[in-house]
């Protein structure tokens, strides 16, 4: 399965919320292998849940 | 100095706090009187614990995701539910127009007041039930079927509303923050 970037990253960001498929897991990282833009924002994602758990401390 | 006038000094944080969550003053200052109130008639389960704020934060949280399940409830959710205001990111295969470069040391920028301010100012520009469901989710540290279940949706709608969250707060800050 080849994915866009826009299903790239819609599974980046539905892996913080539920466990991809293995399916899923393996055409993610074929993926983010090839794919500059989508690596970037597989660290902002989570860069994104670290600011917001210290906000307003 | 007595409990009452402990949480007296913790209200402008709670208020922000409820504020950030509920985006409507009148709701946030009721959720924190209630909290205030709450926490008066249980002083004794504070007994021995050591942080008030933790505590009375505590008690805020529950009375926030009654509010929101409330006006779930009364004004269920409409909109915000498809991804195709993200088309415009994409070319008609789903590959990016402009590709998103990595931020240089993103973590660094956690320590920066400012850099919480372009944050917050971000947060305040996402639709009001995207805001909510992130910050249920990333903030409040709920997990994702319990999100859906306060804001009354399923859970398919549930990660379109956070990654559209996601999405437009990663763009809001590439753009007032990291590339400048």
């Amino acid at each position: 399965m080849n994915l866009s970037c826009k299903e790239a990253t819609q599974l980046l960001s539905q892996r913080e919320d539920r466990k991809l498929t293995l399916g899923e897991r393996v055409a993610l990282r074929l993926h983010l292998v090839i794919c500059k833009g989508c690596r970037a924002v597989s660290e902002q994602i989570p860069f994104l849940r670290r600011a917001l758990a210290r906000f307003l401390d | 100095m007595s409990l009452r006038d402990e949480l007296e000094a913790l209200r402008p944080y709670l208020l922000r706090y409820a504020s950030l969550h509920l985006r409507n003053r009148d709701a946030a200052e009721d959720a924190v009187q209630e909290t205030l109130l709450a926490a008066l008639a249980a002083e004794a389960s504070f007994a021995g614990r050591s942080n008030l704020r933790t505590w009375a934060t505590g008690i805020l949280k529950h009375k926030v995701v009654d509010a929101i399940r409330r006006s779930s409830r009364e004004r269920p959710i409409e909109g915000e539910n498809d991804t195709a205001d993200f088309d415009a990111l994409f070319d008609e295969r789903g590959h990016w127009h402009e590709p998103p470069e990595a931020w240089p040391a993103p973590d660094g920028a956690l320590q920066e007041k400012q850099f919480l301010a372009a944050l917050e100012r971000c947060l305040q520009g996402l639709p009001p039930r995207t805001a909510q469901a992130f910050l249920l989710r990333e903030h409040m540290g709920l997990e994702t079927a319990e999100v859906c279940k306060e804001l009354g949706v399923t859970s398919t709608h549930c990660w379109v509303l956070l990654y559209r969250a996601r999405m437009a707060l990663r763009e809001c800050l590439e753009r007032t923050w990291f590339a400048k």
